[in-house]
């Protein structure tokens, strides 16, 4: 099985977004005929891995060979002409159109276009690949279920005769049952001398159809292992095994009494939430991309209707139908797209600092520039935002200086609550370790604070207590003692929640 | 011989006087007075200031009858009715939406008004009604938007179309009634107020007011913020349908007024000459003026400017005998060129990184 040839080999690749690494040295091998999976936590660097095989981004470092000939893909187009197809997670379906051509999309000006005759195709297709039954060839992109949608994206790759494939969590979509067709199809693919990279979560099924497993993490290589010689304690070391002692650490801060209470709060997104968050309590929440952590927090700030259950703030349950309910019960809410769902890029620090509170700096309806301007003064001193003035174009400063302008639009509404998602993503290691001494005191000053974070890490250097989430549900609840990155992935992985 | 520019001065300084970036950092060691103009006055105006001083200086040396006092007043008040629309299209624009629909309302507005005075013979009903017709109209464009979900270019393409019939079902389609022998309206169309034609006084009021609202008051910021990220506002707890809703029917009261000054100009109530094409000149000057259609971006300074270098160089090519046809090429290019040059100068932003 070792001695099958190798079809790609990337070789120190290195990729950097402004001021993040999101990968450095980064070693892949995929053999033809072998399926390769790909493993790491959230933000180890996979997505970005396949954005560069499929021709998205270009690496900074680093050279991909395919059959020993190095290759450089300027763009998609590139990548798939070298018999390279990366399956996308979320695929992008054509809603009036038919099964078929969304199958077929991009070869259709290449043949003369028959509809009766793509048609037939594409039932011989899905038959050859078993999913004949899940999926009919005439069937509107609208009509179709995230599994279908699925199975069409993966259907795009198959039918173009490329000799790689990469699946990005292909299952987090499916059934049991597509799952199991989903396996027979790779498993024929790999007969027929195919090379699979496979991204998942799923220990289960990465033991159950892998050769090799690929470990990334924080953007580094860690080490490929062949199946047959790990185990699943080894992969979870693999993946988290981190140097904790440069992370920060903070000290607990005196509790109060309970401030936030969500019972058995459920909605499309989320299901029989219970959790509870003390006065001075800095509280995280771990999950994988998908848990539903940023739907839990937009359904406590008012921005997703909670249909079952209740939200409890001081002893009071508020009736949160849209964000000014929650802003009135003391809620402040950091969004994790910060950009494109808190900032208004295009107007001042100042602006956006009192956004929230710009009624309390009013008469009548006058706007106090005086008391605004004494406000985002306040805030630049006290969170250190680094800004030549409080006019400047929020848009111009960095990720960092830019999520404090964000604190302090909540800040100046004094909150009991703080729910932070993603507080410092896309930021500098410095900014980072501010953005953790102002939750710190936050925390001291008697605030509620929720923090959601991927990377376990910073959970675990900065909460009181770890709630873990899985397909919408809490799969677990850790104190700070009992957490560790372990605890919480196994947590976060728990196949038996997600199914 | 400089009087109605004199007149406009007061308007743009009114504009462009923006006190709260001046004593901003007083401490700042000295900016150039040039570059300290040049910011209170936004590149965007001096730019459009600049444009407007070349088109007269042109104009002005080919033919010296542009300078006449009556030539000005032609101007001035040629640009009242499609200034009031544009004042309050930069309204929409900023708050991210546009509204197609201002001529048609207009139209209607300038009937209604016509009518309601000659069943009653009283000035006020007719502008009372009329600007009360303009105000449903805006709540009925705001209703669709909010509750139908519609986006507001269709919704206010539709009303284009319904409001427009409305006009001409209710007037038979022609001109209705008289309003020339009306002190209050002749007033309105041809009186001055310390020498000020009273059209351009009204245009005055509605700018001056519109800047001030949306410049030093919570609801101006507000239609900034919903403009500008409108995710960012509800998670700030702005009530974005109330915005709407409400800026729509304030643009159906301002264009109503355009239409009963239609009325007072022309004697009678138009359902659609006078009004007709408006809304589109109204975009145009909005956009000329620096809004961006995307919302959270503009200022009334701007487009009053755009406004007027739009009605100099109607003006002056009429004056210069140029084909109409030609005149329509050159407001095109006009705007294209501006626009362009607008983008490369604010650098559009390079692709991102990953989500």
């Amino acid at each position: 099985m070792t001695h099958e040839p190798i079809a790609l080999r990337a070789t120190g690749i290195t990729k950097s977004f402004g001021p993040v690494r999101a990968l450095r040295g980064v070693e892949l091998e995929l053999r033809s005929g072998e399926v390769t999976a790909l493993m790491g936590e959230n933000g180890a660097g996979k997505s970005t891995l396949l954005k560069i095989l499929n021709g998205d981004f270009r690496p900074d470092d680093g050279v991909l060979s395919i059959d020993g000939v190095p290759t450089v893909f300027g763009d998609p187009a590139d990548s798939r002409a070298a018999g390279l197809r990366v399956i996308a997670q979320e695929p992008e379906i054509i809603a009036a159109v038919s099964v078929a051509e969304n199958i077929f999309v991009g070869s259709l000006g290449s043949v003369a276009y028959n509809r009766k005759a793509l048609l037939r195709r594409t039932r011989d297709e899905l038959k050859r690949w078993g999913f004949d039954r899940t999926i009919r060839a005439e069937a509107l992109g609208s009509e179709l279920s995230p599994a279908q949608r699925q199975i069409v994206e993966i259907m795009r790759a198959v039918v173009s005769k490329p000799r790689i494939i990469c699946f990005d969590e292909p299952t987090s979509s499916l059934g049991d049952d597509e799952v199991t067709l989903l396996f027979a199809l790779i498993r024929q693919l790999q007969a027929e001398g195919i090379a699979v990279a496979y991204v998942s979560h799923r220990m289960g099924e990465i033991f159950k159809l892998a050769d090799r497993i690929t470990v990334l993490r924080d953007g580094s290589f860690v080490g490929t292992q062949l199946v047959a010689e790990t185990n699943h304690d080894e992969l979870v070391r693999m993946m988290v095994g981190r140097d904790l002692s440069q992370f920060f650490h903070r000290e607990p801060a005196p509790l109060g009494k309970t401030v936030l209470e969500l019972r058995n709060v459920g909605n499309q997104y989320v299901d029989g939430i219970d959790l509870t968050v003390r006065a001075g309590e800095v509280v995280g929440v771990a999950g994988l991309v998908g848990a539903g952590r940023s739907e839990l927090m937009k359904t406590i700030a008012g921005d997703y209707q909670v249909a079952t259950g209740e939200i409890v703030v001081d002893d009071h349950v508020w009736r949160i139908r849209q964000p000014a309910d929650s802003i009135r019960a003391g809620i402040g809410f950091a969004p994790e797209e910060r950009k494109a769902e808190a900032l208004l890029l295009q107007r001042s620090v100042r602006d956006n600092a009192a956004l929230v509170v710009l009624r309390s700096l009013s008469r009548w309806i006058f706007v106090s520039s005086r008391a605004e301007r004494a406000l985002a003064k306040t805030y630049i001193d006290r969170l250190r935002i680094r800004t030549p003035s409080a006019e400047q174009m929020v848009g111009n400063l960095s990720g960092g200086n830019q999520q404090k302008v964000v604190l302090a639009r909540w800040l100046a509404t004094t909150p009991k609550v703080l729910l932070l998602d993603e507080p410092t993503r896309g930021i500098d290691v410095g900014a980072k370790s501010e953005i953790y001494a102002i939750i710190d005191e936050l925390a001291h000053q008697g605030v509620a604070v929720i923090v959601v974070s991927s990377e376990l890490p910073e959970v675990l250097g900065v909460s009181d207590r770890i709630y873990v989430m899985a397909a919408g549900r809490i799969s677990g609840e850790l104190t700070r003692s009992e957490a560790s990155e372990e605890r919480i992935l196994a947590l976060a992985m728990d196949e038996d929640v997600a199914a | 011989m400089n009087t109605v520019s004199r007149k406009d001065t007061p308007v743009l300084s009114a504009q462009t006087d923006t006190r709260p970036p001046a004593p901003k950092e007083p401490e700042v060691e000295r900016v150039s007075a040039f570059r300290r103009v040049i910011t209170t006055v936004g590149v965007q105006n001096i730019s459009l200031i600049f444009a407007i001083v070349l088109v007269v200086a042109i104009i002005g040396i080919q033919n010296p009858l542009f300078f006449t006092v009556p030539n000005l007043k032609v101007i001035g008040t040629a640009i009242a009715i499609v200034g009031l629309l544009a004042v309050v299209q930069t309204i929409v624009i900023i708050l991210g939406a546009l509204d197609i629909s201002v001529g048609s309302i207009a139209g209607l507005a300038s009937v209604t008004s016509a009518m309601i005075f000659t069943s009653t013979s009283s000035a006020a009903m007719g502008v009372l009604g009329a600007v009360a017709i303009g105000v449903v109209c805006g709540l009925v464009n705001g209703c669709i938007i909010v509750f139908g979900r519609v986006n507001p270019v269709i919704a206010t393409l539709a009303t284009l179309a319904a409001f427009k019939g409305i006009a001409q079902l209710i007037s038979d389609g022609r001109a209705q009634g008289y309003t020339g022998a009306d002190p209050f309206f002749v007033f309105l169309a041809r009186g001055t107020l310390l020498g000020v034609p009273t059209l351009i006084l009204v245009l005055v009021l509605v700018a001056v007011l519109a800047h001030v609202v949306l410049r030093y008051t919570t609801i101006g910021r507000n239609i900034y913020a919903v403009g500008g990220n409108n995710i960012a506002s509800r998670l700030g707890g702005i009530n974005i349908n109330r915005y709407i809703i409400g800026v729509y029917m304030v643009t159906g009261a301002v264009a109503a007024i355009a239409g009963i000054l239609i009325t007072a100009r022309t004697g009678s109530g138009q359902p659609i000459s006078g009004s007709e094409g408006l809304e589109l000149q109204a975009i145009t000057a909005a956009a000329l003026g620096g809004a961006a259609l995307k919302g959270g971006k503009g200022a009334i300074a701007g487009t009053i400017l755009a406004v007027i270098l739009l009605g100099v160089l109607t003006n002056g090519m009429t004056l210069l005998g140029v084909n109409t046809f030609w005149q329509n090429v050159a407001q095109g290019t006009l705007l294209v060129v501006a626009v362009v040059i607008q983008q490369l100068r604010s650098g559009e932003r390079r692709i991102g990184i990953p989500g």
